[in-house]
């Protein structure tokens, strides 16, 4: 293939903005806004030619579409690009997030815009291309680059513990990340090449899956994140700017559910069956223990950070049923999370950059002033508990269900994380918006102003929509979802099939070699 | 009578060396007819010699032996000439304003790099314990003056003296180790050497101890652990751009010796200095990151870097495999133009004839000198191995040759302790880009300038076009074995 395909423009098209805006001049008031409105047309260029590939894909085909195979470090590792059902929703929605992340920082961040927005198209870039990757080595190298902007959003811009949040952030999950390294590197030696869907087909010996399956999981749990490895998610979410806190838990979060359902779950099949149980006990650990967590948090963003590792619970808890409506269902719930977390997180932008604290006993009664304000919150608030009508509904009831079908005891202990979170939720509402509006210096607080009218509008409405009619993210999942299942019951049967020769033979071989033994025996008592 | 042809040595492989060799002396001369003056012209000449020579080395081709087979012009010596001569024209160029503004700036600087870069060349090419031992030596003594070359200054003449001392008890073991391996062999020809080994056969005794004390000679100039207990206060205690120099060319030249040591003369007895090669590596590498923690000098944290990078590079060499040696040649590669780029930064930092060089002095960088923080910066995550910058591939090679060679213990310790070592150098992003910013410095000096610009050339964009480099650390792990 020669020239550059759609999927390379979708990771040219930001850093082009981010060498157009590192050329503007000394920081003024004009270059200030200069660089505003060239993020912005950025991301929004970067979202229209999304649109484009999207148009270009045939959502009936579970196979790669839009390949793109360029030379690189060898024959075998090869600069690819590539999506299929799972990854053309993920970099939609990533593409969908970023012009509200740059909406979101249009006034908030007064001192190096340039540098700020910068980061964030850098940052753009990385999730698309982890998104995109088809080619184990660029998937790593995707996926930890991301960590440097991430790294100086949170430290530049980020609250007053920013340093340690930042810090902790970046060593966190790079720990976790240079395992995966070296199991991409096993994987190279034994299948000669690091080209994912050469992989998929490839199977790997069962002994070695286990250690394989392991040093990806080390990667994804921090990633994703999972219990009891979640503890970098509430410093890095407190900390950040708003925007930073939006794609953080829209899309940095969703890495790890990929991650799984790209590398683990079809590269690695029977090592995913074997350690489904493990998955399944911190899954039902971070919805119970981060939900009740959750509760007594008394910082508005804290709070929504313990509630997305609860929802990541879900995810996590989805795909390892290895069913269809799970991973349906985990899927779908990293869609919505992405939006409605997402959503959380900019509300809690507008009220912080009118007040400046993100405590919740500061607030209360806003419902008062900020009658479109509550209204909005409402409708996130609700999609997060999971209300029917809501996107956030969908995904927790077909992952429900298929752990239902997988493991039932798994799926009623879960079943009190969706009453957790009623209770969280709810509550935070009521304290932040009902009640008496008595604090003084709440009495002046304005309502949405146009600009965070546009922002949140399209939000609610996407959260309602996808509520009420869930089919064409559904849809889009359904082939790569149906293809990844049936490869993955081949493989379990034929592991079953060796296991059950090799016993067979094991047998053979010992009544062989009995009547052997019997004549020695005879042989040495006479 | 035999014709002249055979009993001369063919002088061709010889050429980038002898061009050196004459260019030197040449340039003594004019040193002493001009005297003081001539600084500036001897600087010229010898970047001029220095770069020509880089062209003649790239030029060749082939694997040829000659000087009775003491000398050995194949693909890897010839990458390792080359990054040692980039190496060696870097530092001229870092050095020239450092030393005119210390009124240090005399003519036999640049000629003692040329003489040391000669020293060094014949290491890569060596072919038999002699002449690596005289390269050895060559560079050494010319390294000793350059250490001490601010004569006045006590810290300088200090970090000489402890850098003689030292290196002359490394030296001496080296040559201990050489002469067991001598006795225990009969011959001193690397190939001799592996003739006379043979294959199989458990080695014996004499031999080990033979290997032994080479390993810790050559470990010694590797700045190794546990011999690594001079490099922090040479490199604090020299000029800084010695202090690069140190850091870059010799590192090259001590590592391409290594190489020829362990895969040209012991090949089929890996069993035995394997296991020395990865405890070096594993200490190296843990007290590179961990000692650093708590440097507040920077060029006391370069030094524990470097320390902690060769531990990262002698992983490729534990493999003691053609992947592994690939590795460690890309490493070399990617670490000299890490280090150079650091070292232009650190040049930089000048206020009112002052240098600076704590850490605390580059606080705010990235307010004052938004590209030198940025390349400085895109130097450190590098170095922590962070993709897409070149340092990712640099360890890239070197693990997968580790994972290759079932050396998965080895393979996790470094990359943990890379986690530990990430934190210090994130710690500097830190106090460029979070912290408040202070006065500004000086305009950067245009030869640091040339230098940082095309190191961060080389780091930030290493990902975009990384097959040439790999092609031709291939052909040069290639030619081993």
């Amino acid at each position: 293939m020669v020239g550059l395909g759609i999927l390379s423009g979708l990771l040219i098209v930001p850093l082009a903005g981010a060498a157009f805006i590192l050329t503007l001049g000394e920081e003024t008031e004009a270059v200030k806004r200069n660089a505003r409105w060239a993020a912005l047309i950025t991301t929004v260029v970067t979202f229209l030619l999304s649109l484009a590939a999207w148009a270009r894909y045939d959502i009936a085909s579970p196979s790669f579409q839009l390949v793109e195979s360029h030379a690189w470090l060898a024959e075998t590792i090869r600069f690819k690009l590539g999506v299929d059902g799972f990854s053309m929703p993920l970099i939609l929605l990533t593409t969908f997030l970023m012009p509200f992340c740059i909406g979101a920082s249009w006034l908030s961040v007064e001192n190096r815009v340039k540098e700020y927005f910068v980061a964030f198209l850098v940052l753009e870039t990385t999730m698309i291309g982890v998104f995109c990757a088809l080619d184990l080595v660029l998937f790593y190298l995707f996926f930890e680059a991301g960590l440097i902007p991430m790294f100086l959003i949170i430290g530049i811009w980020g609250g007053k513990r920013r340093i340690y949040a930042s810090f902790k952030f970046f060593l966190y999950t790079l720990l976790g990340s240079v395992l995966m390294l070296l199991a991409i590197m096993a994987m190279y030696w034994e299948a000669g090449t690091t080209d994912i869907p050469t992989l998929l087909s490839h199977r790997f010996p069962v002994g070695m899956q286990w250690w394989l399956w392991l040093a990806f999981f080390a990667s994804f749990a921090v990633k994703m994140p999972m219990w009891p490895v979640h503890t970098w998610l509430p410093d890095a979410h407190v900390e950040a700017p708003t925007a930073g806190s939006v794609i953080l838990a829209g899309i940095l979060l969703k890495m790890g559910g990929y991650g799984f359902i790209r590398i683990s779950l079809p590269m690695l099949p029977d090592a995913s069956a074997e350690f489904a149980p493990l998955v399944f006990a911190l899954s039902v650990i971070a919805i119970i223990f981060t939900s009740l967590t959750a509760m007594m948090q008394t910082d508005i963003k804290k709070l929504i950070a313990y509630s997305s590792v609860a929802h990541m619970g879900f995810v996590t808890l989805g795909l390892f049923t290895l069913n269809e409506q799970g991973i349906q269902g985990a899927l779908f719930l990293m869609i919505s999370h992405g939006i409605v977390s997402g959503a959380l997180f900019l509300c809690v932008g507008v009220v912080y950059d009118r007040m400046h604290t993100r405590e919740i006993a500061a607030y209360g009664g806003l419902v008062r002033r900020m009658p479109l304000y509550a209204a909005a919150m409402m409708v996130f608030t609700m999609a997060n508990v999971g209300l029917p009508g809501t996107s956030g509904f969908v995904g927790e009831f077909l992952a429900m269900m298929g752990a239902f079908k997988a493991n039932p005891t798994v799926a009623f202990f879960s079943v009190f994380g969706i009453i957790l979170s009623a209770g969280y939720a709810l509550w935070l509402y009521a304290r932040v918006i009902y009640g008496k509006l008595e604090k003084p210096n709440l009495q002046g607080i304005l309502d949405l102003d146009l600009r965070e009218k546009i922002i949140i509008a399209p939000l609610v409405a996407l959260t309602i929509w996808y509520g009420v009619h869930p089919a064409p993210v559904l849809d889009t999942f359904a082939p790569s979802t149906e293809a990844l299942m049936q490869n993955m019951r081949t493989a379990l049967a034929n592991t079953q099939n060796a296991e059950a020769a090799a016993k067979a033979a094991k047998l053979a071989a010992a009544e062989k070699t009995a009547p052997e033994t019997s004549q020695k025996i005879e042989a040495a008592a006479r | 009578m035999t014709p002249i042809q055979s009993v001369l040595p063919s002088i061709t492989p010889v050429l980038p060396e002898i061009v050196l060799s004459v260019g030197a002396l040449l340039l003594v001369l004019w040193g002493a007819w001009r005297g003081e003056r001539s600084a500036e012209s001897t600087n010229l000449g010898a970047l001029g010699l220095l770069i020509f020579t880089f062209f003649l080395v790239v030029s060749q081709t082939g694997t040829v032996t000659t000087l009775n087979g003491a000398f050995i012009a194949d693909p890897f010596a010839r990458v390792m000439k080359a990054l040692i001569l980039i190496g060696s024209s870097a530092t001229i160029l870092l050095s020239r304003d450092y030393f005119q503004r210390e009124r240090i700036d005399r003519f036999e600087y640049p000629i003692l790099i040329v003489l040391c870069t000669i020293g060094m060349m014949v290491m890569a090419s060596a072919n038999d314990l002699i002449s690596l031992y005289l390269g050895l030596e060559l560079q050494s003594l010319a390294a000793y003056v350059i250490a001490a070359f601010h004569r006045d200054d006590v810290k300088s003449t200090e970090a000489g003296l402890k850098y003689f001392v030292l290196g002359a008890l490394s030296s001496g073991m080296l040559l201990y180790g050489a002469s067991l391996v001598y006795g225990f062999t009969g011959t001193v020809s690397f190939p001799g050497i592996v003739t006379a080994l043979g294959d199989g056969g458990p080695a014996s005794f004499g031999l080990v101890l033979g290997i032994v004390f080479v390993a810790a000679g050559v470990a010694f100039k590797l700045a190794a652990v546990p011999f690594h207990m001079w490099t922090p206060d040479v490199y604090e205690g020299s000029p800084t751009p010695v202090t690069a120099f140190f850091a870059s060319a010799p590192k090259m030249a001590a590592m391409a010796m290594t190489v020829r040591v362990f895969i040209g003369a012991f090949p089929d007895v890996t069993a035995v200095w394997q296991q020395i090669i990865v405890f070096v590596s594993i200490a190296s590498m843990a007290l590179g990151s961990f000692a650093a923690i708590g440097q507040r000098n920077l060029k006391r944290l370069m030094a524990y870097s470097s320390i902690g990078n060769v531990g990262y590079a002698l992983i490729g060499l534990a493999a003691g495999s053609e992947e592994g040696i690939r590795g460690v040649v890309i490493y070399m590669v990617i670490y000299l133009a890490m280090t150079l780029g650091a070292f232009a930064v650190l040049l930089s930092l000048r206020r009112k004839d002052k240098m600076f060089e704590t850490i605390d002095d580059l606080s705010g960088l990235s307010r004052t000198h938004p590209w030198l923080a940025f390349s400085l910066a895109a130097m450190m995550f590098s170095l922590a191995g962070i993709p897409p910058l070149a340092g990712f591939f640099a360890k890239f090679y070197v693990f997968a040759a580790a994972i290759k060679a079932d050396l998965v213990a080895l393979a996790v310790i470094g990359v943990v302790t890379s986690v530990v070592g990430a934190f210090y150098y994130l710690r500097l992003v830190k106090v460029m880009y979070f912290d408040e910013p202070q006065a500004a410095y000086e305009r950067i000096p245009p030869g640091s300038a040339i230098v940082l610009a095309a190191s961060s050339v080389v780091v930030v964009l290493f990902f975009l076009i990384p097959a040439p480099l790999v092609a031709a650390a291939g052909s040069a792990a290639k030619s081993l074995f």
